[in-house]
């Protein structure tokens, strides 16, 4: 799938300054790499809070460079300046002395170094107040729950009839904070979708929050961003940020119970699904609780299979349902030597899921 | 019985390395031909030269498992690997990078170099010395033991709970982490007790704290560090271990314990960690710099003083590893605050060698190369620290590739370079022989350039998002051409590893003669021949200054060190001990014969862990008793080695 990331017009030639001197800055070899599009990029941020720290980032990147630019030339310069002309082989022909005040150099860097610390010292204690709180109350509030390898979303109301489970893709309105309560089912994991989100970690025993804000619609990646075992490279998420209309109309086809079957192939694959999916999986509506995997209902609204590692598709989910150790080794949904017309059963059920 | 005289006064001697005290001190102190003398021996030049060659061969074998990393993730959607093997090769590669190689090299170069600079015959407990090396040695093989039956660990160094815990780590690969480290943190423990004790007691008359080459403050700092932290964690480690197989809860989450104290115990002890595997180095090139560029140290003083304060502050940095696991915001801003201070220390160490360049005759051999290289390294690896501090932008950057092209500027540039440079000095000290200048250039550029290839555009890899220790990668996130780029980098630096290994097996046999001092370096090494003989010293010397062998040219200080003519010590194997700051001789101190016994203790020690690690109880228990005898054995007091007159004695 692809990432769409908003670019506004105006911000266009100082993102491009910003990509050049990125790609000078870390390797002339990158150049190329450093226009390409990163989905989990986070130099360029697309909610207030985010923005706030991608121009801490720059500011320290900068300065960070001109030190190593200052210091390496020092050094090679120095080096060429007074050069030797003894052989390697021959050093004490270069007779020893103490020659020269070489304190004051140290006097010099060592106060120029305090006082470039200082500054970013305070740039980031300002970042670390702007960013403590939202500026409103938090409109939206999800818990986020970490699994081995996927995430479980609950977007949670005052009005229990509105609560609800997902997985794997987050939805929210835009320019609206959104208050983000994390736990972990199993072990440490990482919240993380550096747009829009700066890291937060799933601890047990713990409930950490934190909130972000995006101000732009599109669809941003999230990624576990703490060890967490054999899948931990394949435990994304997306999120999407979508006007206030949108995410309302989104929130209410997610609360609707999954349609009861009327057609004859469709009772028979429901059947089939709540046989060999239901144990696992969750659909409301119907007797489908399982826990131990992500909720369906309303899969096919999904963009991604398998936390964010296909697209959501009838090819990819059949792959995935057929041999699921194959695209995820060690993953926790077994191999379930499911048979050909179940597998085609399975699926027909879920694309009604909608 | 022999009557031992106990309070003798010393006897003063001119003696060359040809005279015939010389010829006795040689007998005295000898190590026995044949294979029980090679295993028994206590000559920290033997045992610095073991250290080395063990802590290189680790090196090799983590950047194999480099090498196995970077091809599976040279591009996306690679299939080498498995991701259980995947994980436990990065595991073991930072295991092995971090605790076998960067601290035990560092501990080869001190424990070789510690009585040779600091002018006396051996370490202060030259047994426990051995028994270090063994201690060391075993508890490396202990862990790769893991990989005969594939349960290597796989949670990575950082080991956090609950994933290393049995409910969702039940094969015994984290056992094999946990009770490793706590066999090795007997030996880095030890040797550090070594190091501390040698340096207060052992150094020749005259050199007062001002004097001491700071390789050797290096050391002792990091060494009060390790006493310090390492204990500390070996009691972490052993709580995770009854965690494991005891069902105990101080990690557990399921009994209401708290995953985030191991975070806290591990970081604890493997902040200072960092440093302890650094500040040594920088000793190295503190001390060595100098040489090639024919001036003492700018800031001699400074440097000492940063080296402290750097190893003080290291302690109180810890969290900086947990921004993002929901502390506080004051606990955050004061760690905050606290990890950009720590900077200031290492800026002065910056400018000391910088100022030492400007101020000096660089003469560009293989080690100057190396050592100016690091420093541009070291800034690089400073300063992506410093960013890592600010706590917003870690949140973003933590756990990204930025972090890992971070650790790897810190632990190659400030500890690798260092490293190679210092074996270019040393190494004709060691051999008798020099190291070809041509091949060590070619293998200085070759790392130089394999080095920034790989680790450079890393920082991007990790600015573009890439998360750590996931073993692929989807296409189009922006990492392909990066990825690539470094593990063709990978492949440069290990060829010029492989140039600087060809150049150790040439020189060693084919390198021109060395002479006592082929860089004409100032501190008391130099002045023993190449290769040393087993005494160092055929008289202990006594120092005048800072540089006793350049100090006709630098004019420094009043007197003048006495280098051949000193206290000769030949009754027996024999040390002067001196007092602490002023280096006032105080004590002749008996040092013990070479002996089994640390390396039985060793063996039963091991087997001990072993029984724990496979659940014989009472085969560790047994061994655990064996261990006991031993350690009597060892301990038993002999007469000979007596160095305080008994009341009766009168």
């Amino acid at each position: 799938m692809t990432w769409s990331r908003p670019v506004p017009n105006q911000r266009r030639r100082s993102r491009q300054l910003k990509a050049w001197i990125a790609a000078l800055a870390v390797s002339a070899l990158c150049a190329s790499a450093a226009s390409a599009e990163t989905p989990l990029g986070y130099l360029e941020g697309f909610g207030v809070k985010t923005r706030e720290i991608a121009h801490l980032t720059w500011a320290l990147l900068i300065l960070s460079i001109a030190v190593v630019v200052i210091t390496s030339a020092l050094v090679v310069i120095g080096a060429l300046v007074r050069r030797s002309r003894a052989p390697a082989g021959n050093i004490e022909q270069e007779p020893v002395s103490r020659s020269g005040r070489g304190v004051a150099w140290i006097t010099i860097g060592v106060t120029v170094s305090t006082v470039a610390l200082i500054g970013s010292m305070a740039w980031t204690a300002y970042t670390m107040a702007a960013i403590r709180a939202p500026s409103q109350d938090p409109a939206v509030t999800i818990e986020v729950i970490g699994h081995q390898w996927w995430w479980q979303v609950r977007y949670l109301s005052d009005d229990p009839s509105r609560v609800f489970d997902t997985a794997n893709e987050i939805h929210v309105p835009v320019g609206k904070p959104v208050r983000v309560r994390v736990k972990t089912a199993d072990v440490i994991h990482s919240f993380w979708v550096p747009a829009v989100s700066d890291k937060i970690d799933l601890i047990p025993n713990q409930t950490n929050e934190t909130w972000f804000q995006a101000d732009k619609a599109g669809i941003y990646r999230g990624q576990c961003s703490e060890y967490c075992g054999k899948q931990h490279a394949h435990m994304g998420m997306v999120l999407v940020a979508e006007d206030e209309a949108n995410f309302k109309a989104w929130w209410d086809a997610q609360l609707k119970p999954a349609a009861e079957p009327e057609k004859p192939e469709l009772v028979r694959a429901e059947g089939v699904f709540l046989q060999r999916c239901g144990a696992c999986h969750g659909v409301r509506g119907t007797s489908a609780g399982g826990r131990f995997g992500p909720d369906l209902s309303h899969l096919m609204s999904r963009r991604t299979i398998a936390a964010a590692t296909l697209p959501n598709d009838p090819g990819h989910l059949s792959g995935w349902i057929a041999d699921p150790q194959h695209v995820k080794p060690g993953s926790l949904m077994p191999n379930l030597d499911i048979s050909g017309p179940e597998l085609a059963s399975v699926r027909t059920y879920l694309a009604t899921l909608n | 019985m022999a009557v031992i005289d106990y309070d003798r006064a010393p006897e003063f001697a001119t003696a060359g390395y040809d005279s015939p005290a010389a010829s006795r001190l040689h007998a005295l102190w000898e190590t026995k031909p044949g294979l029980i003398g090679w295993l028994s021996t206590v000559d920290h030049k033997e045992l610095g030269v073991r250290y080395l060659v063990t802590a290189f061969a680790f090196l090799l074998l983590g950047g194999l498992e480099a090498l196995v990393m970077r091809l599976q993730l040279a591009q996306p959607n690679e299939h080498l690997l498995t991701p259980e093997q995947y994980n436990q090769i990065f595991s073991m590669h930072g295991i092995t990078m971090i605790f076998l190689y960067a601290q035990p090299i560092l501990s080869g170069f001190s424990i070789y170099l510690f009585p040779l600079i600091l002018g006396t015959r051996d370490m202060a407990f030259p047994r426990l010395n051995a028994f270090s090396y063994w201690a060391y040695l075993a508890a490396g093989l202990f862990m790769y033991a893991s990989f005969l039956i594939g349960a290597a660990p796989n949670d990575g160094w950082f080991n956090y709970a609950p994933y290393a815990l049995k409910q969702f780590n039940p094969n015994p690969n984290m056992d094999f982490y946990a009770l490793g480290m706590i066999l090795l943190g007997v030996s880095t423990t030890a040797g550090a007790a070594n190091f501390l004790v040698t340096f207060l007691r052992l150094r020749a008359p005259g050199m007062s704290i001002n004097r001491v080459p700071i390789l050797a403050w290096g050391t002792t700092t990091t060494s009060v560090g390790i006493l310090l932290s390492v204990p500390a964690v070996s009691l972490a480690f052993f709580l995770l271990w009854l965690d494991r197989q005891f069902g105990t809860h101080f990690y557990n989450p399921d009994g209401q314990g708290q995953p985030l104290l191991w975070q806290h115990l591990f970081w604890m002890f493997a902040h200072p960690w960092v440093y302890i595997i650094v500040l040594p180095a920088m000793g190295i090139v503190s001390d060595a710099l100098p040489i090639f560029c024919r001036r003492p140290l700018v800031g001699y003083t400074v440097v000492v003083l940063a080296t402290i304060a750097t190893m003080v502050l290291g302690f109180g940095v810890w969290l900086h590893h947990m921004f993002a696991t929901g502390l506080p915001f004051l606990a955050l801003s004061f760690f905050s605050g606290a990890s950009f201070i720590i900077t200031v220390p290492s800026a002065v160490a910056v400018f000391a060698w910088i100022a030492t360049i400007w101020t000096g005759r660089p003469v560009f051999t293989t080690a100057f190369l190396y050592f100016a290289g690091f420093v541009s390294m070291f800034v690089i690896g400073g300063v992506s620290g410093v960013m890592t501090a600010a706590v917003p932008a870690d949140r973003q950057l933590t756990d990204t590739y930025f972090v890992v092209a971070h650790i790897h500027y810190v632990l190659i540039g400030i500890n690798l370079f260092p490293v190679l440079g210092g074996l270019h000095v040393w190494f004709p000290k060691m051999t008798g022989r020099m190291l070809s200048e041509r091949l060590g250039r070619w293998s200085f550029w070759t790392v130089f350039a394999g080095f920034n290839m790989a680790f450079l555009p890393m920082h991007w890899t990790g600015l573009a998002g890439m998360p750590r220790r996931i073993y692929t990668y989807p296409e189009g996130m922006g990492w392909d051409t990066v990825n690539l780029i470094t593990t063709i980098g990978a492949f440069v630096l290990a060829a010029g590893i492989l140039i600087f290994l060809a150049n150790i097996a040439l020189s060693r046999r084919n390198g021109r003669f060395a002479g006592p001092n082929p860089w004409d370096g100032p501190t008391l090494e130099w002045s023993t021949p190449s290769p040393p003989p087993p005494y160092n010293f055929p008289v202990i010397p006594a120092v005048a200054s800072r540089h006793p062998l350049w100090e006709d040219r630098l004019d420094e200080g009043l007197g003048r060190s006495s280098i051949r003519r000193g206290v000769v010590l030949d009754h027996g194997k024999e040390a002067l001990a001196t007092s602490t700051l002023d280096g006032e001789p105080d004590a002749i101190l008996k040092m013990p014969e070479d002996s089994l016994s640390p390396l039985v203790a060793t063996i039963v020690m091991t087997a001990a862990f072993a029984g724990l690690l496979l659940h014989w109880w009472m085969f560790a228990g047994a061994y655990a008793a064996l261990l006991l005898a031993a350690t009597i054995v060892w301990l038993w007091p002999e007469r000979e080695l007596g160095q305080r007159a008994e009341a009766s004695h009168g």
